[in-house]
């Protein structure tokens, strides 16, 4: 069958999103797309009813039938509905789940790594060496209501105890699920293979127990793929079930539905396989930022749970502290009066901001959250832990341990920034300015933002499994991510090293499309914006004394560039970069970058003299 | 940045006030539908499983883990109290004996010849719930709590500290521009709840604290004053169960911020009589935000009801309250809500309101404004 018209939601805890993409002269492109408010909760209590709400703006926009009554025409006929419905959904919480572990920092975060790629928030990992004792660990399980537990642990044909011992703690908490007081909570386990008789033995009859292949089958190497399909699967059979309207919507939908972020870290590691490129995606939401990457072919993705721009606002201030928000914002202001404003922010979470110094300063937390998630994130993207290396000589000068983080700025070709802060900002030099800020890539990297969130529609395309539908589905996500989700805002491009101030740290031929050919000196603690369209311009990047723009100290580079909405930004602020904490002179440096690149144009220079 | 809409708090002089009182796990409800209950009595009460206590008998006696059902002294199902032997080694020739000891009262749930471990069950905890504000049973929940029914003042807070408290409720400001100083605070408040204006400080809040007041209800309280009382910086605003005898509900907001009139009135009407407060507060889906419940008899009621469910959104001549800056805790009419998307001066591109605030017409963006409900 010829796919010809998609329609797929993402039904978030606050809004229900619908695309509609469809085929014209031999392009999948996005046609309409209509949103309406999420229903899982009281008064409704079905979330169908959001669904079709968002789907009838997206049929008066396209202006043909899609729905008859209360549901969805599939598949299309003649001109009347579409050829597959496919769903997203993060509503009530999301999947949220407690892995274990016999090592924290081996089957622990084998286990963890598995449960964030399938999308759930992470809410405890438990191991035998985390130093609680096994009353706290109980006393943890029982106040926590995960909706799913993974317990891992043991290479296969090793021992058996300790992954016991995590069976038998778990069976003492005797665990209920979040939601639904009726059901056995889903446990699945993923350890020794050798102990599975044992731990059923001791859960089977408690709990919804599922046996999977060792998520470390060998210390050398993770198997996480078929944990991560078994959660998807129970989330579908248990967790969805609970949720109120979900068993109607899953008989409508044409593929499984996945959860909202396990799509979306689908589709950035196809993106990143099929371009053959390293990416990192962000999504920063009102209580929690997603990131994931793709870095050596590999495939990360992390929850901070509460860093974010609303609901856990307060928690970045608390993180980060008040200082490292303050160093982002070019006037002076009440300490006091800056915490109250930020704490009113967070009981009431769907303000904007109207002035343009709350602007300022919400962008300023902006930059604070994504710091702080990336740090987390990079911790986290690490090679395996445990691995024995072979050594030679000169290694074993060289003290680098196994777990070094996979995350390397220089080697990053693209970056994508989602969630209200970065895809709605006024200006598009505001979310460039917030991703080069918080992220500081190295080098030559290109950033995007998602301009509206529709990644997890086209992860959740890119994941269909019938045979006959796979291919056009999968070509169609990628089309549409290319075309129309992605603004390119443009390249930054980033020396790594220090110079002294107005030394030069980059010398930069540019030839642009329209055949001009222009040259840039980039001095130390400078931002330059030059502004041209997506289009490919070719670049001579000459390195100052002792910088290194991607091909290593002083060596010069010929390559192909793309600028974007926002344009090509040479950044000479040095890696890493050192914000003034001299007040006057910081809110001096930060009104320059500001002007530079056009930030925030009708800002005066409040606080200056 | 998406649109939404913040629905107003409620400030209702009379309307049914419905209270689902549910255990956390099934148990047995102790009253019938049609019951009239005040605050103390017990609806509904179950046993929570006792703690657990895992020793390693193995471990301790130095034997493999398959030998531990024969060390085994108490087996599986068997009550032990804290300090009896529960495990012995044969020992050699009957002496050099090592032995285990129960560390608590508990019974012995699982000996594992795989681990070593034996579990140890301590006795149940029983939870009880109250009614927590006078009514009737509306219905019961067979197994899992009732709904209790009652008519009167359903007010509710922006946040809040503490969970549920109750008592008499004492107006011991002025005006609504009043602060709670410390000097307000006399032993005379011990077990109320007490009603402020714009503001109270950390000192006068721990003064509260001290003298056992039940409750206090006020305009606004400094965020950064919150890390003082709950011994952490709140991240997020999900609170009701820290351990506090004095329950905090804001009115208004983070600040120095006067109470909204019709709350402050409609408190102040109801002077002396018994209030249920509740500080809990969640802010996620599925908000929930801290509230006051002052039950009426039939004959305080004067039957002009209001349903505590039915929201409007905002309208032309709807009375809000910008809740954010430049405009924070300002109340104003609405003049008209033009359609068409306005930038702000942050650039921001949104649907606006026209607002009257003291005689001036200002555009706020709505999602900045909170229709103040009112009966």
């Amino acid at each position: 069958m010829e796919l010809r018209s998609i329609l797929a939601t993402d039904c978030g805890s606050t809004t229900t999103k619908a695309i509609l993409i469809e085929k014209i002269d031999g392009e999948y492109r996005l046609s309409v797309r209509g949103e309406a408010p999420t229903t899982v909760e009281a008064p409704f209590e079905d979330v169908t009813k959001g669904v079709l709400n968002a789907v009838m703006e997206v049929e008066e926009l396209a202006g043909r039938k899609l729905l008859d009554g209360d549901n969805i025409i599939t598949p299309r006929n003649d001109e009347e509905g579409v050829d597959i419905y496919i769903s997203t959904s993060s509503a009530g919480g999301g999947l949220q789940m407690m892995v274990a572990g016999v090592v924290k920092g081996m089957t622990g975060e084998s286990a963890e790594r598995a449960a964030l790629g399938a999308g759930s928030i992470v809410m405890d990992v438990l191991a035998s060496n985390d130093g609680r004792k096994p009353h706290e660990k109980i006393t943890r399980i029982r106040q926590l209501r995960p909706d799913m537990i993974l317990l891992s642990g043991g290479i296969d044909g090793g021992t058996t105890k300790h992954v016991v011992e995590l069976a038998e703690i778990l069976a003492a908490a005797n665990p209920k699920p979040r939601l639904g007081q009726n059901y056995k909570l889903p446990v699945i386990y993923a350890g020794n293979k050798n102990a599975a008789d044992k731990i059923e033995e001791t859960l089977g009859e408690i709990t919804d127990l599922d046996l999977t292949e060792n998520i470390r089958p060998v210390l050398e190497m993770e198997n996480l793929k078929p944990s991560r399909d078994k959660i998807h699967d129970l989330f579908m059979e248990h967790v969805m079930q609970q949720a109120p309207g979900y068993k109607k919507l899953m008989s409508w939908t044409d593929a499984p539905i996945m959860p909202t972020p396990g799509a979306v870290g689908a589709l950035i590691e196809m993106v990143a396989e099929k371009e053959n490129i390293s990416v990192v995606g962000v999504d920063i939401g009102g209580a929690t930022t997603d990131i994931f990457s793709v870095f050596q072919k590999q495939f990360n993705r992390t929850v901070s749970a509460n860093l974010g721009m609303s609901y856990s606002i307060c928690n970045v201030l608390a993180e980060s502290g008040l200082k490292n928000v303050l160093r982002w914002v070019p006037f002076d202001i009440d300490e006091k009066e800056l915490t109250n404003r930020i704490g009113n922010k967070m009981i009431r979470p769907t303000t904007v901001p109207q002035s343009l110094e709350e602007l300022v300063i919400e962008q300023a937390i902006a930059r604070e959250a994504l710091r702080l998630s990336f740090i987390q994130h990079k911790s986290f993207a690490v090679n395996l832990k445990g691995v024995q290396k072979e050594r030679t000589i000169s290694d074993a000068f060289e003290q680098t341990d196994s777990g070094e983080s996979l995350v390397d700025m220089m080697e990053l070709d693209l970056m994508v920034g989602s969630g209200g802060v970065l895809s709605h900002a006024p200006r598009r030099e505001q979310s460039a300015r917030m991703l080069i800020d918080s992220f500081l890539p190295e080098g030559i990297t290109q950033l995007a933002v998602d301009s509206i969130f529709m990644m997890p529609q086209l992860g959740v395309m890119a994941n269909i499994e019938k045979e006959e539908l796979a291919e056009d589905a999968r070509n169609a996500a990628i089309e549409v991510f290319e075309k129309d989700c992605l603004i390119r805002l443009g390249t930054c491009l980033a020396p790594v090293g220090n110079a002294k101030p107005g030394a030069t740290v980059l010398m930069a031929e540019l030839k642009l499309p329209n055949g001009d050919i222009q040259k840039h000196e980039i001095k130390y603690g400078d931002i330059i914006r030059i502004e041209v369209p997506y289009e490919p311009v070719k670049a001579t990047l000459t390195p100052g004394k002792g910088m290194d723009i991607g091909a290593g100290k002083n060596e010069l580079i010929e390559t192909t560039i793309y600028g974007g909405v926002v344009g090509i930004i040479f950044d000479g602020r040095g890696r890493p970069m050192e914000i003034p904490s001299d007040p006057k002179q910081r809110i001096s440096d930060l009104s320059k970058w500001s002007d530079a690149v056009d930030e925030y144009p009708d800002l005066e220079g409040q606080g200056l003299e | 940045m998406a649109h939404a809409y913040t629905p107003g708090l409620k400030v209702l002089h009379e309307t049914k006030i419905d209270k689902e009182r549910r255990l956390p796990l099934k148990g047995t409800v102790s009253v019938e539908k049609g019951k009239v209950v005040t605050p103390d009595d017990i609806v509904a009460k179950t046993d929570l499983p006792g703690n657990v206590q895992m020793v390693n008998v193995a471990n301790q006696l130095n034997i493999d883990a398959e030998d531990v059902n024969d060390a085994m002294i108490a087996k599986e199902g068997t009550a032990v109290k804290k300090g009896e032997m529960i495990a012995e080694t044969k020992g050699l020739f009957g002496l050099f004996k090592t032995n285990v000891t129960a560390p608590v009262d508990g019974t012995i749930e699982v000996i594992s010849d795989t681990t070593g471990q034996v579990v140890i069950r301590e006795a149940p905890i029983p939870v009880e719930i109250d009614a927590y504000m006078s009514g009737s049973i509306k219905e019961v929940i067979p197994e899992e709590g009732v709904v209790i029914e009652s008519e009167g003042v359903f007010i509710q807070g922006i946040f809040g500290i503490g969970g549920e408290s109750r008592g008499e409720l004492e107006v011991i400001v002025d005006s609504r521009e009043d602060e709670i100083t410390e000097e307000l605070l006399t032993t005379e408040l011990t077990g109320k709840i007490i009603v402020g204006g714009s503001f109270i400080s950390l000192k006068a809040y721990k003064k509260a604290i001290q003298l056992n007041i039940a409750g206090i209800v006020v305009g606004g309280f400094n965020y950064f004053d919150l890390e003082d009382i709950l011994g952490y910086t709140l991240g997020v605003a999900i609170t009701g169960s820290e351990d506090l005898i004095t329950s905090l509900i804001v009115t208004e907001g983070y600040g120095k911020i006067r109470m909204g009139s019709q709350t402050f009135d409609l408190l102040k009407e109801h002077h002396g009589k018994f209030a249920s407060i509740n500080g809990a507060t969640q802010i996620r889906a599925g908000v929930i935000r801290p509230e006051i419940v002052i039950p009426l008899t039939k004959d305080q009621l004067k039957g002009d009801h209001k349903d505590a469910d039915a929201s409007e959104g905002i309208q032309a001549g709807s009375l809000v309250r910008v809740i954010r800056a430049p405009y924070f805790g300002r109340m104003g009419k609405v003049v008209n809500l033009p359609s068409e998307l306005k930038k702000m001066e942050s650039e921001t591109m949104v649907r606006v309101a026209v607002i009257e605030i003291d005689g001036e017409n200002v555009e706020i963006p709505r999602a900045n404004l909170e229709m103040v409900e009112t009966d």
